[in-house]
């Protein structure tokens, strides 16, 4: 598993984009002459890979400084959206999955798949602007748009970032919710739940201990599969909230036709991607004893 | 035995509703989606303005969804806007399909083929679907045909590991082993006995495909790097609309609402017909 994450890690991705770029027209070809794109493929791609792997992602055409730094400048609020979006959705879903589960057939359990076909198909920024309309506009609670740093006191940093993080979130529940749901419906099938039970074990102790347990590891891969997600969240969110993190800074990368901070960001995203998705294939060794590597 | 499912039922008769007022578009109250009056911006809801057409002629017209801040009727863009999302979803939808198609199919078919070609697809999906889409259009100008790639290829992955897992399954039935011994060609196997038995899932990733298109192009459109902006999409009126979405949220929010509709439809068409062709079929979440 260890290798396949690597393999996917390497090749192509950025020799993709650029193997698109051959097809087109000649202004384009200027451009790519200018930047030594004009090379073979292979020849690009071993220079360009030389340098990202001594840390050089080159120099933004826009900014004029260097890409790193540039996505050094824009992680704060990106990782603070992130991780605040994966808390919530996490806290959210997890006990709402297990109650589904648990009352299978039930009203919460109905609710909650009609409540995650729903939030698969409602835009994030659709969804973002409902909720800047109710929170913002028409209840005044929340500031409308905008970032405070953490620097600039906990309180201010949290009310801005508050609604992009449960917007964010309401995708994530819901597939959070739904491979909970199904991954402790299939726990609680088992003869060791009917154990636990005929014991006199608390119910409570039962779900947790005994069913929680053994549903975690389809649960840690969704959260990890679903960081996907995040970023083409993060992506849409930052624009709507006016956010100045790495979503803002692709989208105007793109409008800039700045290719060495897309490259770069889009390098950067597929890197956290691949390497979140290797500390979750790690982590089923805690989770599950019979995993070994 | 399909259309006794609920979910069948309500998510393709909103989309039979949504492909009617789509065709139907120009008979439904509406004006040129492109046409505007200086006098008549930014309306509320149901209030009446003029709009001057093409031959200069001023009309009074009742502009149900408002007008944006060229004044133009938001009703109109939205309902034009209806042709342009479904097309471009389907078109999407299809050319992923194809292309999944032709890679599973040698992925699964051919042994050399596999390992290549299935790293190339994970390298693929190791990058998250909007920023493929992103870049492609970066690299390529923004047109319907761009756009439409630009949505398909992060899809292709899905569909060629689908297609190769069921390959694989299949080849190893008697009848592929008969062919196989008559000295059937390979490329009349994979077309004529492979395939056809692989359309039923096929079928419901299609339309997962088609809904994750639809939102991905509107997501597109509204950030800016989707379709030109004079043409009517969901995503185009939001972004427009955006704006100005303190004081007119109507600009984003009947847009939004029709977008969501339709994802929501063909969604729940999608599990419909999963739940009923093939009840053992799963299909991963889109990531």
């Amino acid at each position: 598993m260890l290798v396949f994450a690597l393999l996917r890690l390497a090749p192509g991705d950025p020799a993709a984009i650029m193997a698109g770029d051959a097809a087109t027209t000649e202004q384009i070809a200027q451009i790519r002459a200018g930047l030594g794109l004009e090379r073979p493929l292979v020849v690009q791609f071993g220079i360009w890979l030389g340098k990202v792997l001594s840390g050089d992602l080159g120099e933004s055409f826009y900014f004029r400084i260097k890409v790193t730094t540039l996505i050094g400048q824009r992680l704060e609020p990106t990782f603070a959206l992130a991780a605040l979006t994966i808390l919530i959705a996490v806290l959210v879903a997890v006990p709402l999955g297990v109650l589904a589960a648990w009352r299978h057939g039930g009203w919460l359990d109905r609710a909650l798949m009609g409540f995650s076909v729903l939030g698969f198909s409602v835009p994030v920024f659709v969804l973002a602007y409902l909720l800047i309309w109710l929170f913002s506009l028409e209840l005044g609670w929340l500031p409308v748009q905008g970032y405070a740093r953490l620097a600039e006191g906990v309180g201010a940093f949290l009310r801005h970032l508050i609604l992009p993080a449960v917007t964010l979130s309401v995708i994530y529940i819901a597939l959070i919710a739904r491979v909970t749901r199904a991954a402790m419906l299939e726990a609680l099938g088992e003869d060791y739940i009917r154990t636990a039970r005929a014991k006199g074990l608390p119910e409570l102790r039962v779900l947790v201990r005994h069913a929680l347990a053994n549903a975690a590891v389809p649960i840690v891969t969704v959260i990890g599969i679903g960081i996907a997600i995040l970023i083409g969240g993060v992506v849409v969110t930052e624009s709507v909230y006016a956010i100045p993190g790495l979503g803002r800074l692709t989208v105007d990368a793109v409008l800039a036709r700045d290719f060495p901070t897309i490259q770069g960001v889009i390098l950067f995203f597929s890197l956290v991607y691949v390497l979140v998705n290797l500390l979750i294939d790690l982590s089923y060794v805690f989770l599950d004893p019979r995993i070994r590597y | 035995m399909v259309l006794r499912n609920w979910s069948v039922r309500i998510g393709g008769a909103a989309l039979l509703l949504l492909v009617v007022v789509a065709i139907a578009a120009p008979w439904l109250g509406t004006v040129d989606p492109t046409l505007f009056d200086a006098a008549s911006r930014d309306l509320r809801p149901g209030e009446v303005g003029s709009i001057i057409t093409l031959d200069g002629e001023t009309l009074a017209h009742r502009f149900l969804m408002g007008s944006d801040s060229y004044g133009r009727d938001i009703y109109s863009r939205v309902l034009y806007g209806t042709r342009v999302s479904l097309a471009v979803g389907l078109a999407a939808a299809l050319a992923a399909l194809a292309f999944g198609i032709a890679c599973g199919l040698v992925a699964g078919y051919l042994r050399r083929a596999d390992g290549p070609l299935m790293r190339v697809m994970d390298g693929i999906m190791a990058i998250p679907a909007i920023l493929i889409a992103i870049a492609v259009v970066a690299l390529w100008r923004a047109s319907l045909a761009t756009v439409i790639v630009a949505i398909a290829i992060p899809e292709i992955p899905r569909v060629t590991r689908l297609v190769r897992s069921l390959v694989l399954t299949l080849r190893e039935e008697p009848y592929v082993e008969a062919a196989v011994a008559l000295g059937t060609p390979a490329v009349r196997i994979m077309f004529g006995h492979i395939l056809p038995n692989t359309l039923a899932p096929l079928l419901v990733q299609g339309t997962y495909v088609c809904a994750f298109a639809i939102l991905l192009e509107a997501i597109l459109s509204f950030l800016g790097v989707g379709l030109p902006p004079d043409i009517p999409t969901w995503g185009n009126i939001m972004a427009e609309g955006r704006v100005q979405f303190v004081a007119y949220p109507h600009n984003v929010f009947f847009p939004g609402l029709f977008l969501a509709a339709t994802v929501l439809a063909v969604n729940m068409l999608g599990d419909g017909l999963r739940d009923t062709l093939d009840p053992k079929l799963v299909v991963d979440e889109h990531a």
